[in-house]
């Protein structure tokens, strides 16, 4: 694998291979000094054209504890509003020196179309509605972590999948490690079609609720009313928040996450959020060690690895710093 | 003593199929037969080639005015003669738009400086805004035949009704870009099982399909000739071949891409894939050929849409769509369509060149008083698009590296060989 930009690029064998590995990166997370040298000499750029705080926070915070140089390119204070291309961009890029790019844009697409041009390593930090893969391997190690196992299990994703990169990775991510997912949306916020969709899809929350072993919300965007694919936010709230009446509809060991950043009183409760079943803290906090993991299996000794996880667990114990 | 001789070839035209020498003078056809004396001739060499009338392009965007890095009106020209074409109808959607005398001279004197009989279009409301009707009598009176918004069908239903009757009165022919606007906005290629896996907001078949019945209830209506653009769905040939049926007076045209690619490339998310119309399913794809094959579609047109390749390595969202075609137009008809070589020609030279009211000198048949307007192509010759894509100045074509069966090797127009051996000659 030379570039991350779809969950179909790991498949289910890659992606056991990043959450065992990610299991190494939080044990080094948790030391006192967490950081290991095993990017040293390497450099990872930041691409962001859409304003992405906690990610690029994440993929920085990923690079520095595995000692690689970070550099930011960040569309604000850069020559694109001069309207440099984007190829233009990743040819100066490289120039400088990059062995990884993390790129995030607001069109489906573009990091498929950089990876045709780089010679860099090209990691998809979010394309318009396409794909998400960092945010789906963080979402799937926690509920590894929390329940075991995804096999057998039950998802239920609610809200607007149809725009969203968030929900097309972990569909895919989901399936591929043995959980059936149900969509719990109005029909204006599915995708058109989901021919060879592996999924359920159920227009009723209450119904889904007691079934599911996780409750996985997303954001509601205020700009769907305008665009009539709901009356108003309060009918959707109505339909499809996830409050505290219907929270308590959720087994004993069932969890409730959500990508961030929440809408709490639309999409979410306040209080829903902040129950113990919710994991939302726990996600953020697992997309470092999980973005550790990328950076390594793509850059590090670790990018002809794929089944010598052994080998790198025994250098992880000799390199502490 | 002739200026040019067609040697060796076998004829197709409406007339029938025959091997025999074409001779020319001047700008006309002037002897058909069997070893004419080429003494003192240019001898074109035809053995194993069909001898047919010049193609005709009814949908051509040449960019100029306005987009001159793109194409120009004689670079796109030499596309087309190396294509086969002798004539094309430039499309009015340039900067400024072909919707005022002074545009269409400009493009009408270019032409006559190019390669092969540029005729142009013109829009029919200022601006293709849709707001207010060009003024059709007067561009028809410099010679414009098809009146067309391309890039935009015209949205209001009596705005479109009032063209219709206009039309009516001066014989020319409206030619629409079916797109209802409110269906298809931000739309970026055909809504459906890809455009929602790779999350990229969809252009559903109904946006061209609800336009076409508007327009099939109005033709009834008015009785004006209409011409429909770039058919792309089932449901589109349906719709025509049913109103073909009751008798109306209306045509249609497919591009080559709509019978040979679907929306499955845009996996890649090269916006070379980028089109308008969208490239659509397998179904619709079969159901082009199907148009093709029964007489419901009349006509095969390039959509010829040069676009630089800075601007196709925009997001797929932001690129422009189009695609060039000019070159590849016949191979691939005669490649990847299961039909004789009479209708492909039919397809690609007769009817076009009746519906762009230019049938006195082009499409054919190759009989003596005729203008030479001719295309000479071998048919079972292989060849691979280039990567460069040829003479057009840009290079969006989706079939780089392709192998085709079927190469142009020699076009007259009016009697000049402006591409021997495959080779522009100026």
């Amino acid at each position: 694998m030379k570039h991350l930009l779809s969950i179909d690029d790991l498949g289910s064998a890659g992606i056991d291979e990043v959450l065992a590995l990610t299991d190494s990166f939080v044990e080094v997370s948790s030391r006192s000094i967490p950081k290991v040298p095993a990017l040293r000499g390497k450099t990872v750029v930041s691409l962001f054209y859409e304003d992405s705080t906690r990610t690029r926070m994440s993929f920085e915070t990923a690079a520095k504890r595995l000692s690689a140089d970070t550099m930011t390119f960040s569309v604000g204070t850069s020559s694109v509003k001069k309207g440099e291309s984007i190829r233009d961009t990743v040819q100066t890029i490289e120039a400088i020196g990059a062995d990884a790019i993390v790129v995030r844009h607001r069109s489906s697409g573009v990091p498929a179309q950089v990876a045709n041009w780089a010679s860099a390593a090209v990691i998809n930090a979010g394309d318009g509605w396409h794909e998400h893969p960092t945010q789906a391997l963080l979402d799937t190690y926690t509920i590894q972590k929390r329940l075991g196992s995804l096999e057998g299990r039950h998802i239920a994703i609610i809200g607007d999948i149809k725009h969203s990169r968030v929900a097309r990775s972990n569909i895919k991510a989901f399936h591929a490690m043995g959980a059936s997912v149900t969509l719990v949306a109005p029909s204006t916020l599915l995708p058109p079609s989901l021919d060879g969709w592996p999924v359920e899809v159920s227009h009723d929350l209450d119904s889904t609720l007691p079934t599911v072993d996780v409750a996985y919300v997303l954001r509601m965007q205020r700009e769907r009313m305008s665009e009539a694919l709901v009356p108003t936010l309060r009918e959707y709230t109505e339909r499809f928040g996830l409050n505290s009446r219907r929270a308590d509809l959720l087994s004993q060991t069932a969890i409730v996450m959500h990508p961030g950043p929440m809408n709490r009183g639309v999409e979410i409760d306040a209080a829903v959020a902040d129950r113990a079943n919710s994991v939302v803290v726990d996600q953020v906090r697992n997309g470092v060690p999980v973005r550790m993991a990328v950076l390594f299996l793509l850059l590090g000794s670790g990018s002809e690895m794929f089944g010598s996880i052994d080998s790198f667990a025994s250098e992880m114990e000799s390199v502490r710093v | 003593m002739y200026d040019l001789v067609i040697k060796g070839g076998r004829i197709i035209d409406q007339t029938g199929d025959r091997f025999a020498d074409v001779a020319i003078n001047g700008s006309q056809i002037v002897e058909v037969g069997p070893n004419l004396d080429h003494t003192g001739a240019v001898v074109i060499d035809a053995s194993e080639c069909v001898v047919g009338s010049g193609l005709v392009d009814l949908h051509t965007h040449l960019r100029e005015p306005g987009k001159e890095d793109a194409e120009t009106i004689e670079s796109g020209s030499r596309a087309a003669v190396l294509g086969g074409f002798t004539a094309l109808v430039a499309m009015p959607n340039t900067d400024p738009t072909v919707d005022s005398a002074a545009v269409v001279q400009f493009v009408l004197d270019a032409g006559k400086r190019s390669l092969c009989d540029v005729q142009t279009s013109a829009a029919i409301t200022v601006g293709r805004r849709g707001d207010e009707l060009a003024p059709m009598a007067e561009l028809a009176a410099l010679g414009v035949r098809i009146f067309t918004d391309d890039g935009n069908g015209v949205q209001n239903d009596l705005m479109m009704r009032r063209a219709m009757e206009y039309a009516r009165d001066l014989d020319v022919t409206l030619a629409q870009h079916c797109e209802i606007d409110s269906l298809s906005a931000g739309g970026q290629m055909h809504e459906g099982e890809w455009s929602s896996r790779l999350g990229i907001p969809g252009i559903p078949a109904e946006a061209e399909e609800v336009m076409i019945q508007r327009d099939l209830a109005l033709a009834s209506l008015t009785g004006a000739k209409l011409h429909f653009q770039h058919l792309s769905t089932a449901g589109a040939v349906a719709l025509l071949r049913d109103a073909k049926t009751r008798g109306l007076p209306v045509t249609a045209e497919a591009t080559t891409h709509h019978f040979t690619l679907t929306h499955a490339e845009v996996a890649s998310f090269d916006p070379v894939f980028k089109v308008n119309p969208p490239l659509r399913t397998s179904t619709d794809v079969e159901a082009i050929r199907l148009g093709l094959a029964d007489g419901t579609i009349d006509v095969i047109a390039t959509d010829h849409a040069p676009h630089t390749q800075q601007d196709k390595e925009e997001p797929f969202d932001l690129a422009p769509p189009g695609m060039i075609g000019l070159e590849t137009a016949l191979g691939l008809s005669l490649t990847e369509l299961d039909l004789p070589i009479e209708r492909i020609l039919a397809l690609l030279s007769w009817q076009p060149a009746t519906i762009a009211g230019l049938s006195q000198s082009h499409g054919g048949p190759i009989v003596a008083g005729r203008a030479a307007n001719i295309c000479v192509f071998d048919p079972n010759a292989q060849w691979k698009v280039e990567e460069t894509g040829g003479a057009s100045l840009s290079r969006n074509t989706p079939y780089r590296g392709r192998t085709l069966t079927g190469k142009v090797r020699h076009t007259i127009v009016f009697g000049e060989a402006v591409v021997i051996d495959s080779v522009a000659q100026r």
